[in-house]
């Protein structure tokens, strides 16, 4: 409990003096809206330009202050705190991961998973097995970096080294972004302004934004099926709509180097396109799936069962040339679907193309 | 014993969180026990119960829920003590988002939850603002960029507190949570222990029970909003 615990509760004055008071808020307004943000976050007045910290709190009127519930002297401490984190996330993503291991521990019973797999960037591992066979678990022990204090005993490795304890609890250094069939977009926002907001979090220069807003919406639509527009309400979006702006937007805008991906729904996105937009991108993907389609397209498969990966199947050659027959199946389902859509019968099933090869 | 307060908006999975965060420590022999104060009524207990936690139930009724907690902690600590606790939870419902129910020197938790929106973390005062551990919930059914987005809102509005994320229904999240939790300091006695801030405040005719509406019927701390023409 580093910094948290010491400064909230210290009744000393004595952290506020060093990192604060000498900050003028004409330095920190240098670049930008963050700081900005964290004044509005706050619930305070914006500073005007030039005025120094230490007279900017003097203004500050007592009864707001115990309206808001801030105490003047430990803002100081917090806005310090805050320019540290900022300059973290500006420096970018510092985190390049080339490979993560999974080291063996024990499955549900204590007996040993003698297992160990290493996967790299612009891979793609898929993940199969019976519901609570113990993928959710695998997939936190990656997020965790788990170093043998799981209930699995795994150990996890980035590129071959222990990882730094401290990544654990620095939203600076997600491992992990998560793409599932259950997400959806609550936010009552335009694509553009969507993906503007989300561009401003990761502090992307603003000049920077517009260039984001339209290479994600272009991606995208190269995964949609149906054309969307940046003025588009992200609640409005169809289901592969909404899936192919989350992956565009994971592949541009997460600094996560894993993706975590469970399922993609097998209609209004072209699936395939969308994992190479992902591996184009240097991710790591690991995909929990059940569709053989989705599944071959992986080079290697963790089957899991009783909490531990019991095995690794690796895609053979002969596997991958069956991906093509598959989709074609995949498309004939589809075809149907889109005839009940359009109001059509399906009096009869053509099966000879599939046939005849 | 050890005592971590837990607080956050109604409906936020305080109590899933506690009873995941618990199940992690029980398997490690960590002894666990929870107060849950609520308002009215609450059937939290018996799920605390069903999980093997022990459990103590506060209703504040028409008692201002934060002042109830404050005035009735130091007894929950005993409590806790007397059921020979390592770690006891007081899970508190945070009613209003001026809330302040941290104490110095003792764990604070606040839970929240990413269907909240993004601009929640800025409505909320020092229950968000001074926890030390801030535990968001919901993440897995939105987006990514929307899990992120929030968790930089909860960033600007406490810079210094471990961000950790909770799924309440699956646990995931729950046993780093434990770890975090469990480094709360050893707690004494409460007595002579400060609040990080004051609780709002309020001492009117209304808190007196009066029910009439006008300005004949207003006394004490009362304020007016104020309308520009």
């Amino acid at each position: 409990m580093p910094a948290a615990k010491k400064n909230p509760q210290s009744d000393q004055a004595s952290t506020q003096t060093t990192a604060g008071h000498s900050l003028s808020l004409q330095t920190i307004f240098a670049d930008d809206t963050h700081t900005t943000g964290f004044f509005e976050a706050a619930g305070l007045p914006h500073p005007t330009k030039g005025i120094t910290l230490q007279h900017y709190l003097h203004q500050l009127e007592e009864e707001l202050l115990e309206d808001l519930g801030i105490d003047r002297e430990d803002l100081v401490n917090q806005l310090a705190c805050y320019l540290d984190h900022m300059k973290t996330l500006q420096a970018g993503n510092q985190l390049q991961v080339s490979s993560v291991t999974i080291a063996g521990g024990q499955n549900k019973h204590g007996q040993p998973e003698a297992v160990t797999v290493t996967i790299h960037q612009g891979e793609i591992v898929c993940i199969v097995g019976p519901t609570g066979s113990g993928k959710s678990r695998l997939l936190a022990d990656i997020e965790w970096m788990a170093q043998g204090d799981t209930p699995t005993k795994r150990h996890i490795f980035i590129n071959g080294q222990v990882p730094d304890k401290s990544w654990r609890f620095s939203l600076e250094h997600k491992l992990v972004a998560q793409l599932s069939q259950n997400m959806n977009f609550i936010m009552d926002l335009s694509v553009s302004e969507f993906i503007e907001m989300h561009a401003e979090s990761r502090m992307i220069p603003k000049p920077e934004v517009a260039a984001k807003v339209k290479e994600i919406t272009e991606q995208a639509n190269a995964l949609a099926g149906e054309m969307f527009y940046w003025d588009t309400p992200v609640t409005a979006l169809s289901g592969g709509q909404s899936r192919a702006l989350m992956i565009a937007d994971t592949a541009f805008l997460s600094t996560s180097p894993i993706v975590l991906i469970d399922e993609i729904e097998n209609a209004g996105i072209d699936r395939k396109k969308a994992l190479d937009l992902l591996v184009s991108r240097e991710k790591i993907i690991l995909m929990s799936t059940h569709d053989p389609v989705l599944a071959l397209m992986g080079s290697k498969r963790l089957v899991l069962r009783h909490g531990a990966i019991q095995k690794v199947v690796t895609t053979t050659v002969q596997e991958q040339q069956n991906i093509a027959p598959l989709q074609q199946l995949d498309e004939l389902m589809l075809s149907y679907r889109h005839r009940l859509r359009s109001g059509e019968t399906i009096d009869e099933i053509d099966l000879s193309q599939l046939m005849g090869r | 014993m050890r005592l971590v307060t837990v607080s956050g908006p109604p409906s936020s999975g305080k109590t899933s969180v506690i009873i995941n965060v618990c199940k992690s420590m029980q398997r490690q022999r960590i002894g666990v026990g929870v107060v849950k104060m609520d308002c009215l009524t609450t059937n939290d207990d018996k799920l605390y119960t069903k999980a093997g936690i022990p459990v103590k139930v506060g209703l504040s009724g028409n008692l201002c829920p934060d002042h109830f907690f404050i005035s009735n902690i130091e007894a929950c600590f005993q409590w806790g003590q007397s059921q020979g606790l390592d770690i006891l939870f007081n899970e508190s419902a945070g009613l209003c988002n001026r809330c302040s129910p941290h104490i110095k020197e003792v764990m604070g938790v606040c839970v929240i939850d990413n269907l909240m929106g993004v601009n929640t973390p800025q409505k909320i005062g020092p229950m968000l603002k001074l926890a030390d551990v801030v535990i968001i919930t919901k993440y897995d059914i939105v987006s990514q960029a929307e899990k992120e987005v929030f968790a930089f809102r909860v960033r600007q509005a406490n810079p210094r507190a471990h961000i950790v994320h909770v799924n309440g229904i699956t646990g995931q999240g729950a046993e780093e949570a434990a770890t975090l939790l469990q480094a709360a300091d050893e707690v004494k006695t409460l007595s002579g222990k400060r609040l990080r801030f004051s609780m709002p405040a309020a001492l009117c005719s209304y808190c007196l029970g009066e029910v009439k509406i006008g300005a004949d019927f207003q006394m004490g701390n009362v304020r007016k909003m104020q309308f520009h023409k």
